[in-house]
């Protein structure tokens, strides 16, 4: 067999490419690293040179430019020329059990998680990862599982989903402050009043596709933030609502007096209880979520966002109402961040408009489309990495050790976190489970590859 | 034929797109238990009309009618033309004037299903979904309009099945039973055109409306598609209104034929009468009518 001539390393072309990188690389480092401005004890501004450190970024980027064609770039034609396995490696059916094993295994772990975290880190270690973790991440679980609703089966990209969540949020806080109503009595109502918004939201971009509605939705949030922000009469303006009632145990208020939860039970007061108390709760409405979503998906209105999301013209023609339809996956999707609104604002007690800015939609959206469009378990473990993820990389001190005390690592969390997001994207551009598992079959149950389904055109 | 025979009436049909118009001042019928086609060069006009049909454009003048029943009712045509109302629904049958008709309408209630040049499936669901989607209408009302399929009662689940199984039947008809469980989008192009023509008859139409259902077929496939149109018409007793290039689909199968040249008709009738039409032929060759005689003689017609 003659080997393929472009297959052969080009070792000049290699340095070439390698020459044009470091070039490019020195243009967009020298004013960017090259030159440092500073000001001295005159409060003088002096232009100081760091011409050694310069030369390592671009020393760096010729290297890794030479390593690619040298050596990934041949080594990746090699594997495309080799013919597929015909048999699923050994690693390929470890992964399918294990896929199959996850949803069960995460089901029993968030249930025990709690009691682990006791167990490990003694009553006052265990608030933090109760709360910080468990509970934060559950949120954005059970707001991903919403908006995946909207975007991810009903194809309608959203990025205004932070008002229902504002919406839910204000509802309670609102009714319970100057009512005195229920948690219980508000969390339904509170799902239902986003809901009614998302059908508002719906009416006017029913029309739009692709982009319009992407901005129209964005719009929409932005205009219920600055409603929060300017009617101050009602909403306290930035200075947001505080002392929001907490939800109580059948009446019971979590608090160290002698009504309180710990000394009706007879027990030492710690602000653990509460914790706990919340964390069963949030889990119990993620469990609701997704149970919801699952059984919808079944249903002819899931599988009508799902025609939707591949093709309206023919959903229109089979005589499905494609208005209803987006307007109910719009009220799905805002009734669910109308309920994590309301948990949101009875855990934090205090809520304001600079809870429910336009990054908290873009969080939201990029959880859904980084796990996978359609997929829960997708969402769930791109939840669990973008927030647990931004929490861990929160306490970075292990890095100091490495650089020296001078680093500080909490300036970088948000540069690894974007580099981490473009190698997912690089590595699963459509997520990270983007496979749909169909919501029926006759025999037997077969995953749908990604090539396969549409993402909606909006 | 006869007023009673009719299930499809096209009257004074026009369509402009701003100074375009596409279909001019046409005027057909449908017979009941019939195959009609609809053809005519490149751009006639045809897809328009089927567009008109089905409710995806609003004509710019005229009146689509469809009848159920045994056409006694087309007697109250004028009356509800006038009354204003879409529709009228009597113990012998109904009357719909589809131009008022959202597309949604017009198959959900006067019942006409159609498909697509460009095909139109959902490619990332299954062959199984694809046709269960077709059927969303009578499962919603199963479900409760969501709220007791939520539950999970078991009235939905009994639906789901008898769905399944009407599904199943389809899938057995057109041989694609073997790829139930596989997604739409990976069917090759034949049976994909088979699926389309499936999943509109899921719907229950009375009147099945396919544009150009053989398009890219070779000549086995579109032996096949024909004996499938034949079988369809025999055992549900529905009218089929097709358009085609295809002339061995349309020159076997219709049994009426309307021809189509810039929007306006130029002929009507039997697929023979049509044939020796020098009108139709002059169109198809793209001459003028006097030319006709000479351009015949030179191809040896």
């Amino acid at each position: 067999m003659i080997a393929d001539p472009k297959a052969r390393i080009n070792v000049v072309g290699a340095l070439r490419d390698a020459a044009w990188t470091a070039l490019v690389a020195f243009g967009l480092f020298l004013p960017l690293v090259g030159f440092l401005t500073i000001q001295n004890l005159n409060n003088e501004l002096i232009l100081e040179t760091r011409f050694g450190l310069l030369a390592t970024f671009v020393a760096v980027a010729a290297f890794g430019r030479l390593a690619y064609s040298l050596v990934i770039a041949p080594a990746r034609a090699r594997r495309a020329l080799r013919p597929a396995p015909t048999a699923p490696s050994r690693l390929r059916i470890l992964g399918s059990v294990l896929a199959r094993g996850l949803a069960p295994f995460g089901i029993g772990f968030v249930i025990v998680y709690p009691a682990i975290v006791l167990a490990i880190n003694g009553t006052t270690g265990a608030v933090k990862w109760v709360d910080n973790f468990g509970i934060q991440i559950l949120i954005y679980v059970m707001l991903g599982w919403g908006l995946n609703i909207v975007v991810g089966l009903a194809g309608l990209l959203d990025l205004g989903y932070v008002a229902f969540y504002a919406v839910g949020a204000y509802s309670y806080a609102l009714l319970a402050k100057n009512f005195g109503l229920a948690f219980w009595v508000l969390l339904p109502l509170a799902g239902i009043l986003a809901a009614f918004w998302g059908i508002l939201l719906g009416f006017p971009v029913l029309r739009l596709r692709g982009d319009y509605l992407a901005i129209v939705t964005l719009a929409f949030g932005e205009i219920i933030r600055l409603i929060l922000i300017n009617w101050v009469p009602v909403t306290n303006g930035y200075a947001g609502i505080s002392a929001v009632p907490r939800p109580t145990f059948f009446g019971i208020p979590f608090n160290a007096s002698d009504q309180g939860f710990a000394a009706v039970f007879g027990l030492e007061f710690t602000p653990l209880y509460r914790t706990l108390f919340l964390y069963y709760i949030i889990l119990t409405l993620a469990f609701i979520t997704a149970f919801v979503t699952l059984r919808l998906r079944r249903l002819p209105v899931g599988r009508a966002w799902e025609a939707l999301r591949e093709d309206e013209i023919a959903c229109r023609a089979l005589g499905i109402n494609t208005t209803n339809t987006k307007l109910t996956a719009f009220a799905m999707g805002g009734m669910f961040a109308g309920f994590a609104g309301s948990f949101f604002a009875a855990r934090q007690g205090f809520i304001s408009p600079e809870s429910f800015t336009f990054l908290e939609s873009a969080t939201i959206v990029a959880i859904v489309v980084l796990g996978g469009m359609g997929s829960m378990l997708g969402v769930a473990i791109a939840a669990i990495v973008m927030i647990g993820g931004t929490e861990i990389m929160r306490d970075l001190d292990f890095l100091k050790d490495i650089f020296g005390d001078t680093f500080d690592p909490t300036q970088y969390r948000m540069l690894i976190f974007g580099l981490g997001m473009v190698l997912i994207m690089i590595w699963r551009p459509r997520g990270l489970i983007a496979t749909r598992e169909p919501s029926v079959f006759l025999k037997e149950r077969k995953i749908i590859p990604a090539d396969l389904v549409k993402e909606g055109h909006g | 034929m006869s007023e009673r025979d009719t299930v499809l009436r096209v009257e004074h049909l026009t369509m402009r797109f701003g100074g375009l118009v596409a279909v001019d001042d046409l005027s057909f019928a449908a017979a009941r238990g019939e195959i009609t086609a609809l053809i005519g060069p490149n751009g006639a006009g045809k897809t328009t009309v089927f567009n008109c049909i089905t409710g995806f454009y609003k004509p710019s003048e005229g009146r689509i009618a469809l009848a159920h029943g045994d056409g006694k009712i087309w007697e109250a045509l004028d009356g509800v033309t006038d009354g204003g109302a879409r529709r009228l629904i009597r113990g012998d049958g109904a009357l719909y004037l589809l131009e008022r008709m959202p597309e949604y309408l017009v198959t959900r209630q006067a019942r006409v299903a159609r498909t697509f040049q460009n095909i139109r499936l959902f490619p990332g669901m299954t062959v199984l979904e694809n046709l269960l989607v077709a059927q969303h209408n009578p499962l919603m009302l199963a479900s409760g309009y969501t709220f007791l399929g939520v539950l999970g009662l078991p009235s939905y689940a009994a639906a789901e099945r008898a769905a399944i199984e009407k599904a199943r039947q389809w899938l057995d008809r057109i041989g694609l039973t073997a790829r139930a469980d596989g997604p739409a989008g990976a069917l090759p192009y034949g049976a994909q055109r088979r699926l389309e023509v499936a999943r509109a008859m899921c719907t229950d139409p009375l009147l099945l409306c396919l544009d150009e259902p053989a398009a890219g077929l070779n000549p086995r496939e579109s032996a096949e598609l024909n004996e499938l149109l034949l079988a369809i018409r025999q055992d549900y007793g529905i009218s089929i209104l097709l358009i085609e290039h295809d002339m061995s689909v349309v020159m076997k199968i219709s049994d009426h034929i309307v021809v189509l040249d810039y929007g306006v008709k130029i002929a009507d009738g039997s697929p023979q009468e049509v044939r020796d039409d020098p009108r139709v032929v002059a169109a198809y060759l793209g001459v003028a009518d006097e030319d006709v005689e000479r351009v015949e003689v030179e191809v040896g017609l």
